[in-house]
């Protein structure tokens, strides 16, 4: 039996008047998740476009398998170099997969599970919004966080950000930075410093040993905030096991780091999906790296300390810089609708991130806290770039 | 001693569909402030309460005596006269908790449910029925304190008063006191869930939609 008819068959008892009506927007989830909807509208005039939400937001998945394979790889590669142990290239992936794997698990069942509930309650249509958050979510964590706390975490953002705005689409901040940003300030201990990036247990039985002398499990943004060399031309940053990274290691993204936002090459190829299939805006992606780059390179010229010395490519490819610029700033929802706007917004994000890093110790990643105060001020852009252009066209049409 | 419907409705009003921090969203400052401790959250209360009521009664008073151009400073002298009475009461008799509550109590002098009450309800009433008032709005908004108290301190400290609650063994497991719980705004969201929860109950108090 085909799965069309499967679906067919079942599909009265969750009508009206079936005895399983109370599911029915679970059934439409799945109907929906696995078949092109054939509903019409039935009211005013529409463009018909293939591209509904449910396509978009797999699309984004499919923009995120390389930094999700490339960040299974390295947690693996972490976690052999940290014990001293010249693992093959499957032995290593399949550490970090299995490594990886329950807190997408634990993601997924916490968030959808409250989306299936909160739309079954309202009655409506189960939202496709969590299908990119849930997987967002174990990314930009890093590979130690307790599983307890992404469960907390991920219902806190979903329920506290996202069901009472009203749901999908109506959130005014990044549901999955949230989920981060509850952790940062909730569970400090396990989101920062130098024991949680590299996981040094084994992960269901394999990948045991012993942890090498001297280990440092540090990220490159931890070591250079943390630091105390004069210069930056006498800094280097160095790898668990205290060898000197170059920059083209920090691009291909084998250092320490949470799970889904090392590898800055394997981001950009995401970055090329979006931008090629239109889901994501290139202009925000542009305007981020901008912003980044040109308030590193002002620090350069005023540098007075380590951290403001360093150059801006560092800036760009270490720590969240990246996956934030390409897949939480060109969220749809949060960001700036004008296509003026998103210049701004992306700008002011590259700026913000910069500056957190570089002058608030504190916190080494500045790019959550940037992104989210930049939500808070998207309609704001929005609103003046659509004020402009009505005083702009106004002013022509008097004169 | 039976009540009127008048008075119940003054002193039972407030603790729910009336209630001066969930509806009239007074006296948030206070809240957010001091409810990171169960303890200071219930002082913080009573101490409210206390002024509320005795501030209700004496302005009430003397409501035919006050000149209406200057009835706020009136206002404001008796309600700083009660705040620095109950303020030297908690340094002889409370002195830690006094310092946790530090300019907290002081500052109850601008707390808005005060002037409110004073202002609303005292000015137009008897004594008997602004004293129930002002009961009923102090423990309106002590109520509060203490449920975001008690949460605040279960889920950030793992102590109720001070007094280690949460067992060692799920500290053992893995179990961690949630930072963002002692932080002031955690306190908003907690007051937010309560404000969610009774706007579900009593449709009525919901805002109509546009």
């Amino acid at each position: 039996m085909s799965l069309r008819k499967f679906l067919d068959n079942i599909k009265p008892n969750f009508e009206e008047g079936g005895k399983l009506h109370w599911l029915y927007s679970t059934y439409d989830a799945f109907e929906t998740f696995l078949y092109v909807p054939n509903h019409t509208s039935k009211s005013g005039v529409h463009i018909h476009d293939a591209r509904d939400s449910k396509r978009t937001m797999v699309i984004v998945i499919l923009a995120l398998i390389p930094a999700l394979l490339m960040g299974m790889y390295n947690v693996g590669y972490q976690h052999y170099l940290s014990i001293g142990v010249d693992a093959s290239f499957i032995q290593t992936f399949i550490y970090g997969l299995l490594g990886m794997l329950p807190h997408i698990v634990v993601s997924y069942v916490v968030g959808l599970g409250i989306e299936f509930a909160m739309a079954q309650i309202k009655k409506e249509e189960v939202a496709e919004g969590f299908l990119v958050s849930g997987m967002l979510i174990p990314m930009i964590v890093p590979i130690d966080t307790p599983l307890w706390m992404i469960a907390v975490a991920t219902a806190f953002s979903v329920i506290l950000a996202k069901e009472v705005f009203g749901g999908t689409g109506y959130n005014i901040f990044n549901v999955a930075l949230i989920a981060r940003a509850f952790l940062f300030f909730a569970y400090p201990s396990k989101m920062s410093g130098d024991q949680v990036w590299v996981r040094t247990d084994s992960t269901f039985g394999i990948g045991g040993g012993e942890v090498v002398d001297g280990l440092s499990g540090a990220t490159p943004l931890g070591q250079i905030a943390t630091s105390d060399v004069a210069s930056f031309s006498d800094f280097s940053f160095h790898s668990v096991t205290g060898e000197v990274l170059n920059l083209w290691d920090m691009f291909v993204g084998l250092i320490p780091g949470s799970m889904g936002e090392v590898s800055t090459l394997a981001i950009l190829l995401g970055a090329l999906i979006l931008i090629a299939t239109g889901v994501g805006s290139w202009k925000t992606m542009v305007s981020v790296f901008a912003g980044g780059a040109a308030t590193a390179l002002l620090l350069n010229a005023l540098a007075v300390n380590l951290i403001m010395e360093m150059p801006p490519l560092y800036h760009l490819f270490l720590g969240g810089f990246a996956f934030g610029a390409v897949f939480m700033a060109t969220d749809p929802v949060t960001s700036a609708r004008t296509e003026k706007g998103k210049w701004v917004f992306g700008f002011l994000i590259g700026v913000l991130a910069v500056l957190i890093r570089v002058f608030n110790p504190g916190y080494p990643e500045g790019m959550m806290l940037a992104i989210l105060f930049m939500n808070a001020f998207a309609p704001l852009i929005d609103f003046y770039v659509v004020d402009g252009n009505i005083k702009r066209r106004l002013k022509r049409a008097v004169k | 001693m039976a009540l009127s419907a008048k008075a119940k409705q003054a002193l039972l009003g407030p603790l729910n569909k009336n209630n001066p921090v969930l509806v009239q969203v007074l006296g948030i400052c206070s809240a957010l402030a001091v409810t990171s401790k169960l303890e200071p959250s219930l002082v913080m209360a009573i101490a409210v309460t206390i002024v509320t009521a005795f501030a209700n009664v004496i302005i009430s008073l003397l409501r035919k005596t006050i000149p209406n151009r200057i009835r706020i400073i009136v206002q404001l002298v008796v309600v700083a006269a009660l705040v620095t009475i109950v303020s030297e009461v908690l340094k002889a008799f409370a002195y830690d908790v006094n310092k946790q509550l530090s300019v907290f109590v002081g500052l109850i002098v601008t707390n808005c449910i005060l002037m409110g009450r004073l202002e609303a309800f005292a000015l137009g009433n008897g004594p008997w029925p602004s004293f129930l008032d002002g009961i009923g709005n102090g423990l309106g908004y002590g109520w509060i304190l203490v449920v975001v108290g008690f949460f605040r301190e279960l889920l950030g400290s793992g102590t109720l008063l001070g007094i280690q609650v949460v067992p060692e063994v799920f500290y053992n497991m893995g179990y961690e006191n949630n930072g963002l719980m002692i932080l002031p705004p955690m306190a908003l969201f907690l007051v937010g869930i309560i404000i969610w929860i009774q706007r579900s109950k009593y449709k009525d108090l919901q805002e109509a939609t546009n």
